[in-house]
């Protein structure tokens, strides 16, 4: 199963420890505050926004009930292209078959392009246990590779770190990986960043190796898909001779023409640009099948379940998988500002990671089983997801599965849990809800959301925020809808 | 029982749909009423919209025509001395003796490229509304590490004819086999601090030339040559 960060404090543990760092709490929020202003005005610039999401959220799910079909097809035209694709149910296999990849091209060294899935599934780790080093290249991932760190956001992983701690990780530990920083290293962003230039084009330049994810894959054509900003990207997609892909299954969509939905959507949503810096599309080994020296002579893809099918068999959780991962809704969270992204216990940190790990994990851990407690149910996430996730409603239906018990599939067979109650994860679950549910107003959102989650008109919250309310007078749902709620609580809404 | 057939079955069982027959589906059910294009633009105008939002993402545009290319390439390459090329990239160069230019052929390594100065190249297209010019690999753009690994990438772009409004308009155009590298302004990074940073392993400086010229000849090889 998926690397479960052992011996990982529960939410609101984890959240305690963040809500105090006041360094920390100022610097997310400068971050997501910034991120999320400027996002409002590039999605503003396009009229059709609301159409664009509703034919992202379209796309997904249709490929979603076709999810066989597709990847056959991707299959097919990966291999038509000269590319090899493997199938990994999960963590350990990937691992292993990425593993195996490496060895068998007697390379020691990968260069990497920065991948959720392969954080996931803890492929450096895995890497290193049998003598491979894998390079992080992207800024912030490199920043967290360096510092033995945990990334704390998806699009900027490092958010957490000013920049004179980055300044000192990299007068300290550069040396250590390769060449070194130079001496008089200041911490002007524009210095650090050069630093990292001459560091990693080193590495770049020998490469032989190197592992991606993809943002898409075409299954009509068996394009790959990467955006990216600093030109890590490109460096890793087209200098080495062997390039791996390891890409979770969900992120296969039909037709090269759905890419001009998702090419507007995700840059606005992601960093709030018209259209991110850089984009790489792939087949195989192109045209001439590698001969012709652009790009690499083999390439490999590794399409990764670990949770993914489990995720599907659930209908209401399911839809989680459409996310492309564009770190929107972390940025508008109240909790994820408070808490930050290290609380959420694995690489998908926010209002995503609440909803997604658990899934993809289960929810045996006291981490996971807290999670879908890490939120005040506001909605603003689902307002600004361009996929149009629902989250509240799979936050409020994973709080049942918690507390009440219920079906699910786990690794590939259905099952039933047993509720929660008196366990540890329980008592976990109600911290956390306590913690989030410290202010009123929060409430009261979470219950008009409730409300409109057409499953539930609970009189109480149900699982353990029915511990918080069986002492307090539910406040009546306000006749203002959530949103107007967030205007008047936290400004303009997305 | 192979993984693959392993997650086959786990999603058929996941969605409750047979195996085989659950065919693409009717792409009817997506819908596509989004705009194909954000407004209605005379050619000039989706040229100003271009040279403004690559502007914004500090690329340096330029314009000229093929009589005035050779000076203003002449003056963009003041610095340099080894100049990439294209196998073919179809407009006159300036004759300047202290320049030497290099032609990207297949035994080229990233640390022949490390030591080249600035790379000149044509573009498949360019999208107004995203400031995107995009590279297939043709013989006027040549291999994907030419524009990357030099410093310097000056892409020139035939202008009105090869830019398009909007990215729906940009992929019926392009060829999902070949290689394609979509570029926005020069590389940066906000990651420290969410400070903008130009230039971290891309070209650091993008200047993007938009020749008044017709549009470019259908390509005879869709492939770089290997001279
Ligand atoms: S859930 Fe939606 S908003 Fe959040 S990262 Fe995924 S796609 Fe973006």
């Amino acid at each position: 199963m998926t690397r479960t960060d052992l011996g990982m404090p529960a939410f609101p543990e984890a959240a305690r420890e963040a809500v105090r760092d006041g360094v920390l709490r100022a610097n997310l929020r400068h971050a997501t505050h910034t991120i999320r202003d400027k996002r409002a005005r590039a999605v503003a610039e396009l009229a059709d926004w609301d159409r664009l999401r509703a034919a992202g959220k379209a796309v997904k799910d249709h490929t979603l009930r076709h999810l066989d079909r597709h990847l056959l097809r991707l299959e097919a035209a990966v291999t038509a292209a000269g590319g090899t694709v493997h199938w990994a149910v999960d963590a350990d296999e990937a691992n292993r078959i990425v593993t195996e990849l490496v060895r068998a091209t007697g390379e020691r060294e990968v260069v990497k392009v920065k991948s959720m899935a392969t954080q996931e599934i803890g492929l450096n780790e895995a890497l290193e246990a049998a003598g491979i080093a894998a390079y992080e290249t992207d800024l912030a991932e490199l920043i967290v590779q360096l510092g033995r760190d945990r990334p704390s956001h998806i699009l900027v992983p490092a958010i957490h770190r000013n920049r004179a701690e980055i300044r000192d990780i990299f007068r300290a530990e550069m040396g250590r990986w390769g060449r070194p920083a130079p001496d008089a290293l200041g911490d002007d962003p524009r210095e650090l960043a050069e630093a990292a230039r001459l560091h990693l084009r080193e590495k770049f330049l020998r490469a032989k190796v190197a592992v991606s994810g993809a943002n898409f894959m075409v299954a009509e054509t068996g394009t790959m898909v990467v955006l990216e900003s600093e030109g890590n990207g490109r460096m890793c997609l087209t200098l080495p001779e062997t390039l791996i892909s390891v890409v979770g299954i969900e992120k296969v969509v039909p037709t090269f023409r759905d890419l001009e939905i998702f090419l507007q959507t995700l840059p606005r949503s992601s960093t709030a640009e018209r259209m991110n810096p850089y984009t790489t599309m792939w087949t195989g080994l192109g045209p001439s099948r590698g001969a012709d020296g652009d790009g690499p002579s083999a390439f490999h893809l590794v399409l990764l379940d670990n949770g993914r099918t489990d995720t599907l068999a659930d209908e209401t959780g399911r839809q989680a998988l459409r996310c492309i991962r564009c770190s929107a809704c972390l940025n508008v969270c109240p909790v994820y500002e408070r808490a930050g992204g290290h609380a959420y216990g694995s690489v998908y940190p926010g209002p995503i990671g609440a909803v997604l790990s658990p899934q993809l994990r289960g929810t045996g851990s006291a981490i996971d089983a807290s999670l879908p407690y890490a939120s005040t149910l506001c909605g603003a996430c689902y307002d600004v997801c361009p996929v149009a996730i629902d989250i509240p409603e799979i936050l409020v239906h994973l709080r049942e599965r918690v507390a009440q018990g219920g079906p699910v599939t786990r690794h590939g067979i259905r099952v039933r849990i047993r509720p929660a109650h008196g366990h540890t994860a329980e008592r976990a679950a109600v911290r956390a809800a306590r913690l989030l549910l410290d202010r009123p107003g929060a409430l009261r959102a979470g219950e008009r959301l409730l409300a409109r989650a057409r499953r539930l008109t609970p009189r109480r919250l149900p699982g353990p925020g029915r511990a918080w309310t069986d002492t307090r007078e539910l406040p009546s749902v306000p006749a203002e809808s959530f949103r107007d709620w967030w205007t008047r609580e936290r400004g303009t809404p997305q | 029982m192979t993984s693959k057939d392993r997650i086959l079955a786990r999603i058929r069982r996941a969605v409750q749909q047979p195996a085989a027959q659950t065919g693409p589906g009717p792409d009817a059910d997506i819908p596509r009423d989004y705009l194909r294009v954000h407004a209605t633009r005379t050619p000039q105008e989706r040229v100003d919209l271009l040279a403004a939002h690559l502007a914004e993402y500090r690329a340096r545009v330029h314009r000229t025509d093929e009589d005035g290319l050779r000076d203003l390439l002449g003056r963009l390459l003041a610095d340099a001395a080894t100049v990439q090329l294209p196998p073919d990239l179809g407009f006159g160069l300036p004759s300047d003796p202290s320049l030497t230019f290099v032609t990207d052929h297949a035994a080229q390594t990233p640390r022949d490229l490390d030591r080249v100065d600035a790379v000149v190249t044509g573009c498949a297209l360019a999208i107004a509304e995203t400031g995107t010019i995009v590279l297939d690999g043709g013989p006027s753009q040549g291999r994907r590490r030419i524009t990357l690994v030099p410093d310097h990438h000056i892409c020139l772009v035939r202008v009105p004819g090869q830019v398009v409004d909007s990215v729906p308009e940009a992929l019926p155009l392009l060829d999902p086999g070949r290689p394609l590298t979509w570029i926005s302004g020069p590389s940066a990074t906000s990651d420290i601090e969410l400070e903008r940073v130009e230039g971290v392993h891309g070209p650091r400086t993008l200047d993007v030339v938009l020749v008044a010229a017709p549009d470019p000849r259908p390509d005879p090889d869709p492939r770089p040559g290997t001279q």
